[in-house]
């Protein structure tokens, strides 16, 4: 019997960790109970996005979606919805700001903007059934390059299609393909195509998701970027730290041995490919192409200088094609839906040149100071406004936004002034930041942009490779001095000599982690100038957060003695007999926040400690 | 399964038609089965099994069924909805197995109302 309705469960790793695969299995057996297993089909889909309300379950046809499902709902939801039809209430997602709750998916907000491309079968199919994959469509364009295009036709597609690097890069396909191909013909040598699968920036999750909502589309795509440049072997470098997308992703190749598309004669055709997945060991320097293509040679993961190129002599000296997980998984849609379509989303003109503009869709993990943090694609072009106001529901409890950092942890800070900037891989740059791979981390008026920048140029020298110098010494040299402008030691000629550093590290350092680890630094200076002037001349933290420069005292008008802070507090700081004033003895204080957050009345307060008077502004620490 | 030609790739496509369009929730037509206490005691739930088995049975891949509360008019459930997109509602009553398949056959796919089980044109509008 046909199903009728069909239970899309997230299986990414968020909703995983919310024990998604618990409920998916008390669901089933619920539907079993109730004599409704042979209508409605559970489905385990890949990520939803909408982490942070997860685990999601979308019902359709009926396109509606559940949040924060746990197993004691099942038995009622099944009971209404899927026995009854009746969508139940208590489970549906309100939106901040509105008042009743959302049924359908397509009218929520943070759903109601994105454009899915790459995520398309997020919500569509199981990853781990191949079947599913190759009923929306997969292998199509497999088929169709293989039996109708030749390789120069294949790549003057990728070409017209305006395809930029998703990695960070956003260097166009179509160029690097062709490049390897003549590479390998030129030296008779067999040319290898990678994808680069070590997404090592903190917070960012965007190629973890496509593998996990859908193997398969990577696959494909590689397949396809194999035959236009004339390689056999192919490699997946996937970081460790991601074990259920390795997982899906061998579980994927399998499927396409056993079902012959990978392996030698494909669907038939003759030609031969197999991929072969590697783990990497969690270095952040290995996203970088040569460093990866070292680490996959069972060597140190270091990278070189780029004189001679890795679509050349890259793995083993063979021409080497590395595109990100994000690229790939593009590959398929252009080729069966065509360039000019994929051409008609994003900005700038690509029809010449693919440097041109931007086209097609980019994938962004949102996180940070956001109402709806989660996983978003949308279309090349949208404002950041629109992401962080529309898409991301704003700023939690009203607060105002600061900045938004676009490209992971060595991006750029970008205020409120270049909200409307679209985002494009050419306005980011024009701006001071970059593309990235797609984490995007929101600040709010409680963040201060000189910590913002110590905290990523912290991640950043502990992640540094070391083998140049600009990079090794630069980053060190960077953060001893936002230490010490962050703990109240700044100089005046300490943000002249920051951007120094960071003008000789863009311009001198062997890789892309060291020339883009001063955006941090360069653009807070650029943007937040006042914030680090405020820190070197008067001593004084504007958004409060410095905790060498402030202090915390008791608002007498506010606190009623309710005692909450004193036994929040692990260091004896607070004293008090209960509904009278309490105390606080700066010396033992140690600034940790937990009677801020223990405080019942929001009485406690943030001074700046050293500050001349007209600089000390008194304000709640919450 | 042994390895694939691109002919199976289409079979497999074809197969699972039916599946991919309701879970994308686009259908050409949508059959809403009112399920409930009223209509489940007077049998909805072989209406919809029947449902179901026909469309199975007959390759129907641009359906999508649903459920739906009680419609109010107990005494002559099993009722059913049938939307055809661009078309006004049509409201069954007192359905049995059989005269869902007839429904299925004549309305949905071949595009005539089945005048003789049809309450009326339409739908309570909801606001």
């Amino acid at each position: 019997m046909a199903y009728r309705t069909h239970c899309l469960i997230c299986a990414g790793t968020g909703c995983v960790s919310s024990r998604s695969y618990e409920l998916s299995k008390a669901l089933e057996a619920e539907l079993a109970t109730r004599g409704l297993a042979d209508e409605v089909q559970v489905v385990r889909t890949g990520c939803q996005g909408f982490c942070a309300e997860g685990p999601i379950v979308i019902v359709q046809p009926d396109g509606v979606l559940y949040h924060t499902v746990k197993q004691g709902d099942v038995p009622m939801l099944v009971a209404e919805h899927l026995l009854k039809g009746r969508p139940y209430k208590k489970l549906m997602y309100t939106p901040p700001k509105e008042q009743a709750p959302v049924p359908a998916l397509k009218d929520i907000p943070f759903f109601a903007k994105q454009k899915l491309l790459v995520l398309r079968n997020r919500g569509l199919i199981d990853p781990e059934q191949i079947d599913d994959y190759i009923a929306a469509d997969g292998y199509d364009a497999l088929a169709k390059a293989l039996t109708e295009m030749t390789p120069e036709s294949i790549i003057a597609e990728i070409k017209r299609s305006g395809l930029r690097g998703r990695g960070g890069g956003g260097f166009p396909a179509g160029i690097k393909w062709e490049t390897c191909r003549r590479a390998g013909q030129h030296r008779g040598v067999e040319p290898v195509v990678i994808c680069n699968a070590d997404e090592g920036d903190p917070g960012a999750f965007m190629d973890r998701s496509i593998i996990e909502c859908d193997p398969h589309a990577v696959i494909e795509g590689m397949t396809i970027g194999a035959r236009a440049i004339g390689a056999q072997e192919g490699f997946v470098y996937v970081r460790q730290e991601y074990p259920l997308a390795r997982a899906r992703l061998q579980k994927a190749i399998e499927q396409c041995r056993e079902y012959g598309l990978l392996g030698r004669d494909i669907l038939g055709t003759g030609v031969t490919f197999d991929i072969k997945i590697v783990q990497g060991a969690g270095a952040f320097v290995c996203g970088e192409s040569t460093a990866l293509m070292a680490s996959l040679e069972g060597k140190v993961g270091e990278p070189r200088a780029k004189y001679i190129h890795t679509v050349e002599f890259g793995y083993h000296d063979r021409p080497s094609n590395l595109n990100n997980v994000e690229t790939w998984a593009n590959v398929p849609l252009i080729i069966r839906r065509g360039a000019e379509w994929f051409a008609s989303m994003g900005t700038g003109d690509v029809s010449e040149n693919p440097w041109g503009g931007s086209t097609g869709t980019k994938v962004f993990s949102l996180s940070g100071a956001v109402n709806n943090t989660g996983l978003i694609e949308v279309p090349m072009g949208i404002t950041l406004r629109e992401i962080v106001f529309e898409i991301g529901g704003g700023i939690p409890k009203n607060r105002k936004f600061k900045a938004v950092q676009t490209g992971g942890p060595s991006g750029g800070f970008l205020p409120e002034s270049c909200l409307d900037l679209p985002v494009d891989f050419d306005s980011l740059s024009d701006a001071g930041t970059m593309m990235g791979s797609g984490g995007m981390v929101v600040a709010d008026e409680r963040q201060c942009m000189v910590d913002a920048a110590r905290f990523f140029i912290d991640f950043l020298t502990e992640e540094s490779c070391g083998k140049c110098v600009p990079c090794r010494e630069g980053l060190r040299r960077s953060m001893d001095i936002l230490s010490d402008i962050t703990q109240g030691r700044g100089r005046p000629q300490d943000v002249d000599v920051l951007t120094e550093i960071g003008d000789v590290m863009q311009d001198c350092c062997l890789c892309a982690l060291g020339t883009s680890a001063p955006y941090p630094v360069l653009s807070t200076i650029r943007y937040f100038r006042d914030e680090y002037d405020a820190h070197i001349i008067h001593k004084v933290c504007p958004a409060g957060s410095c905790k060498e420069l402030i202090e915390y005292v008791i608002d007498p008008a506010t606190c009623d003695g309710c005692h909450a802070c004193v036994n929040a507090c692990s260091v004896d700081a607070l004293t008090g007999k209960v509904k009278e004033l309490h105390k606080l003895d700066q010396a033992k204080c140690i600034k940790c926040g937990a009677c801020v957050e223990a405080c019942t009345r929001d009485a406690i307060l943030t001074r700046p400690r050293h500050a001349e008077p007209e600089f000390a502004v008194v304000r709640s620490a919450r | 399964m042994p390895r694939v030609t691109i002919d199976d790739l289409k079979r497999i496509r074809e197969e699972a038609r039916q599946t991919i369009t309701s879970r994308a929730g686009v259908g050409r037509a949508r059959v809403t089965v009112h399920m409930g206490t009223c209509g489940i005691a007077a049998g909805a739930r072989e209406v919809m099994a029947a449902l179901l088995r026909e469309i199975e049975t007959r390759h129907v891949v641009d359906v999508l069924v649903t459920t739906s509360s009680c419609a109010g008019l107990c005494s002559h459930e099993p009722m059913v909805t049938v939307e055809i997109v661009g078309q006004p509602p049509v409201k069954y009553v007192d359905l049995t197995p059989e005269k869902m398949a007839t429904v299925l056959e004549r309305h949905v796919l071949g595009g005539l109302v089945v005048a003789e089980f049809a309450l009326a044109r339409g739908s309570e509008t909801t606001a």
